[in-house]
């Protein structure tokens, strides 16, 4: 069919505007990227627009060699992964009960977490708890106090009620208990949500800054966000001075520029690369957390 | 009665897996949300640091009465609702509108592409985006500023003028979200049916009238839902972006409840004052989340709980 006029323009605005989304997302990072490959001197005279200049490595030398990097990184691994390993077992065994239709504690159970949701001791109250179970300044408050998220077993249990209920009944007929039924049974067959949950919740760990800004004090333990935000937003002094120590003063300050854009860089980088693989699971894992909870 | 226990126990027994694997979810609500719940009570008593939890006279509506005499009263209440609120008025149609040239683009691995690339500032954790700005931003060495001394007019010290706390807060906020929250538009569009595209097409609709007359009729209850849920969240701006990007010099348009309630409380261990704060902010978002919701029942007899 021949396309009319007004469709024609219709498609340029289409893609006219897609492009500029596109290029609006993507300028930001690709300046950082381009500044974190680019020679000092080029970055001293402002050269730097979009494609990185007189291309050199040194800013990843410099910050790779920075131990603190190294600390906060394997800290925040740390957070992530056990987080995440913690987050899933435990959404599966809250979501699996509060699935099952003939449980006879269905319905409070599921008010009895629903309504955490509404109401809240509020910042200061459970300020006050962390510090006095002993919780502050542990690796564990940093994965405790988030064991799971009320709305992921919200989508999880979604996610279980959707499977036919004649699958568990033949199991029970075989004599598998709800434990079996559990492991062997549902969790295989709702691996695209968990994939979409397990997601939300590294990135949830991978990037969280509050509880440690709240619960460590200690800079060993300190998550990459706390690194970052130190270099990024409070720019220390002291942390550029043991990065470019050897540098002249008038380097130092570009320098410290760059360092900056390379600290972004690595930080972001494990998110860039894991993401797109789980992309294909987005609107799935999105329209079940829409579904009526 | 003995009946009703012996029934009690036999369910007990049929279910003891099922409460077997929900008994450490159980105790991580009891003791990580239930537990601090009555600390909610410190904001009616005078509390004593390092006397636990329910120590301190009673003070009765002390707290509040203190809070909305403030003179920050009704500079936080403005500041909490307009960083949610412009946000929300700027930035809720884009991801509408990204999502309609989404599912019209026909090349699909520029589709891919773009949906990639739009939803990446999403996972960004808010350190880094709060670090991009002020970088970008910065008087000395930022690319924004290097870009306005090239077309020779003066630097702007973004970050320190508190006119422009509100401008950097909403563009950045739509910049990160717009990708994401398509996607749920996406869905809704990709589920029309597409018969009445084709009937449409009979009638010799051009693209503008489908979209107008076809494409956002159809969508209309995902529109209104997701509207309502953020007039719900209106009051409860989240505490981390604000907290990375104001300073002293900008606490005038940037300062919100929730980082009043981090200084009062945590920085300044007026810890009664500061719940009181906290409650008052969590009893307005209540109010607001619970019309919300009613209102969503109502219209489209879909609700969240």
């Amino acid at each position: 069919m021949q396309k009319s006029r007004s469709d024609r323009l219709f498609y340029v605005f289409v893609y006219l505007l897609t492009i500029l989304a596109v290029v609006v997302t993507l300028y930001p990072f690709l300046y950082v990227v381009s500044i974190s490959f680019s020679s000092v001197d080029a970055i001293d005279k402002q050269k730097v627009v979009l494609w990185p200049v007189g291309f050199t490595l040194s800013g990843y030398k410099m910050v790779l060699q920075y131990k603190e990097l190294w600390v906060s990184f394997y800290n925040t691994v740390w957070y992530t992964v056990v987080g995440t390993l913690l987050n899933i077992v435990a959404t599966c065994l809250a979501a699996f009960p509060l699935s099952r239709q003939q449980f006879f504690l269905r319905r409070k159970l599921n008010f009895f977490i629903a309504f955490t949701m509404y109401f809240s001791g509020g910042l200061i109250p459970v300020y006050m708890l962390i510090t006095s179970l002993g919780l502050y300044n542990t690796r564990w408050v940093m994965v405790l106090p988030v064991l799971v998220i009320t709305f992921n077993v919200m989508i999880c249990r979604s996610a279980f009620e959707g499977i036919p209920n004649e699958i568990f009944e033949s199991a029970s007929i075989d004599g598998a208990n709800e434990m079996t039924m559990l492991y062997r049974l549902a969790v295989p067959i709702i691996k695209p949500t968990l994939a979409v949950l397990t997601l939300y919740y590294a990135v949830f760990h991978w990037n969280n800054f509050f509880s440690a800004l709240l619960y460590l004090g200690k800079q060993d333990m300190q998550p990459l966000q706390m690194f970052l935000r130190r270099v990024l937003i409070m720019a220390s002094p002291e942390v550029m001075q043991k990065m470019g120590g050897t540098m002249t003063s008038g380097a130092l300050a570009v320098s410290s520029l760059q360092v900056r854009y390379v600290s972004i860089v690595v930080s972001i980088l494990p998110i860039v690369m894991i993401y797109p693989f789980i992309q294909r699971y987005f609107v799935k894992g999105i329209t079940l957390g829409a579904v009526k909870g | 009665m003995k009946k009703r226990m012996s029934t009690l126990f036999s369910l007990i027994r049929r279910d003891k897996y099922l409460l077997l694997m929900f008994s450490p979810i159980f105790l991580y609500y009891l003791i990580f949300m239930y537990l601090p719940m009555p600390g909610v009570l410190l904001a009616f008593r005078n509390f004593i640091p390092g006397q636990g939890m329910f120590s301190g006279e009673w003070v009765g509506l002390r707290w509040f009465e203190q809070f909305v005499n403030s003179i920050y009263f009704w500079r936080l209440l403005r500041n909490t609702f307009l960083l949610a609120f412009l946000p929300l008025l700027f930035g809720f149609s884009i991801p509408i509108l990204f999502a309609v040239c989404i599912v019209e683009i026909k090349n699909r691995t520029f589709k891919r592409f773009a949906q990639t690339v739009t939803y990446l500032p999403h996972f960004i954790s808010t350190v880094v985006v709060a670090g991009i700005i002020i970088n970008f931003l910065s008087p000395t060495d930022g690319i924004i500023n290097t870009l306005i001394a090239r077309l020779g007019m003066e630097k702007i010290n973004f970050m320190m003028d508190a006119s422009w706390f509100r401008t950097i807060f909403t563009s950045s906020d739509i910049w990160q979200s717009f990708g994401f929250s398509s996607i749920i538009y996406i869905a809704a569009i990709m589920g029309i049916d597409p018969e009445m595209y084709d009937s449409g097409k009979i009638d010799g609709v051009n693209k503008f009238q489908e979209l107008w007359h076809l494409t956002l009729p159809s969508i209309k209850p995902t529109i209104v839902i997701l509207l309502l849920l953020s007039l719900g969240g209106i009051m409860s701006v989240g505490f981390e972006k604000v907290y990375l990007l104001y300073n002293g010099a900008t606490y005038e348009t940037a300062d919100v409840l929730s980082t009043y309630v981090y200084r009062m409380g945590i920085e300044g261990q007026n810890y009664g004052f500061a719940t009181a704060i906290g409650l008052f902010n969590s009893i307005i978002t209540f109010i607001l989340v619970f019309a919300a919701n009613t209102l969503t029942r109502r219209l489209t007899k879909m609700s969240l709980w």
